[in-house]
């Protein structure tokens, strides 16, 4: 045994774990990105920008903790938006303002659809997987367009930000976005130390090998469910931060191309290393934000008329860009990182 | 005569036409090293998958220590003490050995809705799993990958696995299966250690081992059992020899 002791208290290694320096500077950026933004002039584009990021960064986590660690295809994680940002919107409208009333609502309702949807949807697998998650979704966004009180199709907009502990700083965007921080990375540090606990060990496990899993005496459906139900509270903690960034909910959270998104994101920042999916949230949303204003300045040398038309229909190069980067980056843009970090 | 551990009670399993598993009886006793034999096909896979959980049975009763446990599942049947290896080497390739087996170590032991805490540091999860790798003969090479060990060592590995979920009883599905000859003998070696110990089932095609280990014998000839007996009086057996054994007359 003696000789052993040291192999056995070295940490296994584990990919994704080797480079901690990317999520330090990823959060180092979000916090000294206010800083940045007061200089630039344009302070408020930017903060709402990085806002965003950060909350689409959140559910993207979310997603990356179910994907990536237990390669459960959920395509129907905007229901997640959805839930936290109408638990929002419906309880603001009533008058219960508070975020210390709303955030535990909004958890309880993703938690409690988790629960059902996952009991149900995890008794299948792959393709119908994928299948059973989208229509759950998509009988929630149809909820939400017949929800007349809330503003149905078209969406309600808020009175006001919420509230926390009868204090309304939220209203202001430094204060909005420091909270925003806030959550994304305790979500991040939550789901890191899911990934390494005993319990993250268990869907890893199952995620290479679930007949292996079951032959030592684990049900994996078990821990895929909780697995399940934690990633959607975290995606509804999400949706209330949208909800009161947008300060209006609408059925548009909760779409199918939403929870498409939340997948490309998740594969384009690098499966299964919880800070790539934050990061491919970042790339996917700046991308499509500056990509007109790129076409523009690159085709300096064609004519006017095609390059109008090129600006006009970015959306036909950002496909392509996604697709060529998810083909020919394999691991996403982690595994760029990772790959320029050894060679 | 002492209780049996295992008792299968007229087992069937079809696929579609074909009978696989035909009205097999079998009862294996505690401590003893039990090994079935037949040809290639003659169902013993397939009968491992029934006795484990992992395909259920048509008819027939399986009742492991007492209990009838024809319609538990696999995980159920593990946790009272009835572990198996895979023909087809089964392991976690991205984990690295020890964690493979202190995963089995986690299932055995204390709770695995544990959200917090870095679990490939924990001792009391590593040490009983550094001691089955060592059981195996595999203590060096802990903190490979799985996958990146040699085969052999694969079928090594999977039995420090199935150990460490402290088994009652151990099915071996070919555990000698594509080992080269030094792996091979050290397989042997550690199921020379652990017979008595632990009640095993061996299915294996390597004569040696068998007849060199077993207590008992069975023998399966298209899903029926045609003999069970010691090893001398199986190879003595005129139907076995006929069936079976005629076509290697080096037995
Ligand atoms: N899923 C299946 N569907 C149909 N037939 C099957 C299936 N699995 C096995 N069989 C058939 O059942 C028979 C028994 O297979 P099994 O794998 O149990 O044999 P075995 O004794 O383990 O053979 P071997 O010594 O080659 O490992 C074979 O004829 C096989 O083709
Ligand atoms: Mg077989």
């Amino acid at each position: 045994m003696t000789e052993l002791t040291g192999t056995q208290t070295a940490p296994a290694p584990s990919p994704g774990m080797r480079i901690d320096i990317i999520p330090v500077i990823l959060f180092a950026a979000f916090a000294a990105a206010p800083l940045l933004a007061s200089a630039s002039g344009a302070e408020g584009y930017v903060l709402s920008l990085l806002t965003r990021v950060m909350i689409f960064g959140l559910a993207a986590l979310s997603l990356d903790l179910i994907l990536g660690y237990g390669a459960l295809v959920s395509f129907g994680h905007a229901a997640f938006l959805g839930i936290g940002a109408y638990a929002v919107g419906i309880l603001a409208s009533h008058g219960v303002e508070d975020a210390l009333i709303q955030i535990p609502v909004a958890l309880a309702a993703s938690a409690l659809f988790a629960l059902v949807t996952g009991a149900i949807s995890l008794r299948t697998k792959g393709v119908y997987f994928i299948m059973i998650t989208l229509a759950f979704a998509q009988m929630l966004f149809f909820l939400a367009t017949s929800l007349a009180p809330y503003g149905g199709d078209d969406g309600m907009t808020l009175p006001t930000r919420s509230l926390v502990a009868g204090a309304g700083f939220l209203e202001n965007d430094y204060a909005f976005y420091a909270a925003t921080l806030l959550c994304l990375t305790g979500g991040y540090l939550l789901s890191r130390a899911i990934v390494t606990s005993r319990f993250g060990r268990v869907l890893r496990g199952t995620k290479e090998n679930a007949v292996r899993m079951e032959a030592i005496g684990f049900q994996p459906f078990r821990f895929q469910l909780a697995a399940y139900v934690i990633s959607g509270m975290m995606a509804g903690l999400a949706g209330c931060l949208m909800a009161n960034q947008a300060e209006f909910i609408s059925p548009a959270f909760m779409t199918w191309q939403r929870s498409g998104e939340l997948i490309f994101m998740v594969v384009l920042g690098g499966l299964g290393s919880l800070h790539g999916a934050i990061i491919g949230a970042a790339a996917f949303l700046l991308l499509e934000e500056f990509l007109p204003e790129l076409l523009h300045a690159g085709s300096f040398f064609l004519n006017d008329d095609v390059r109008w038309r090129l600006t006009e229909n970015w959306q036909m190069v950002f496909g392509p860009i996604l697709i060529l980067i998810v083909l020919f980056a394999r691991g996403g843009i982690m595994g760029i990182l990772r790959r320029g970090s050894h060679g | 005569m002492a209780e049996p551990l295992l008792e299968l009670r007229n087992l069937r399993k079809a696929y579609g036409a074909l009978t696989v598993t035909d009205d097999v009886s079998l009862s294996v006793r505690p401590g003893e090293l039990h090994a079935v034999i037949g040809p290639n096909g003659a169902g013993k896979t397939t009968l491992i998958h029934q006795i484990s959980g992992m395909l259920s049975s048509d008819s027939g009763q399986i009742l492991f220590d007492g209990e009838n446990v024809t319609h538990l599942s696999m995980p159920q049947r593990v946790r009272r003490g009835l572990a198996r290896s895979f023909q087809i080497t089964s392991i976690l390739p991205g984990f690295s050995a020890l964690e493979n087996v202190a995963l089995a170590v986690q299932a055995r032991h204390g709770s695995s809705f544990r959200l917090f805490g870095n679990a490939a540091q924990e001792r009391a999860l590593n040490e009983p799993a550094m001691q089955h790798l060592n059981t195996v003969g595999l203590g060096g090479r802990a903190s490979i990958p799985a996958g990146l060990l040699s085969h052999g060592e694969k079928r090594q590995l999977e039995l420090a696995i199935a150990l460490a979920t402290e088994p009652k009883l151990l099915l071996l599905d070919e555990p000698l299966a594509g080992t080269g000859h030094d792996e091979s003998l050290r397989v042997v070696e550690t199921l020379r250690r652990l017979k008595g110990r632990i009640t095993i089932v061996l299915i294996e095609h390597d004569m040696d081992a068998v007849f060199s280990l077993a207590d008992r014998v069975s023998v399966l000839v298209y899903g029926r059992v045609i003999a069970t007996d010691t090893p001398e009086n199986v190879r003595m057996n005129e139907d076995v020899r006929t069936a079976y054994l005629g076509e290697e007359e080096t037995v």
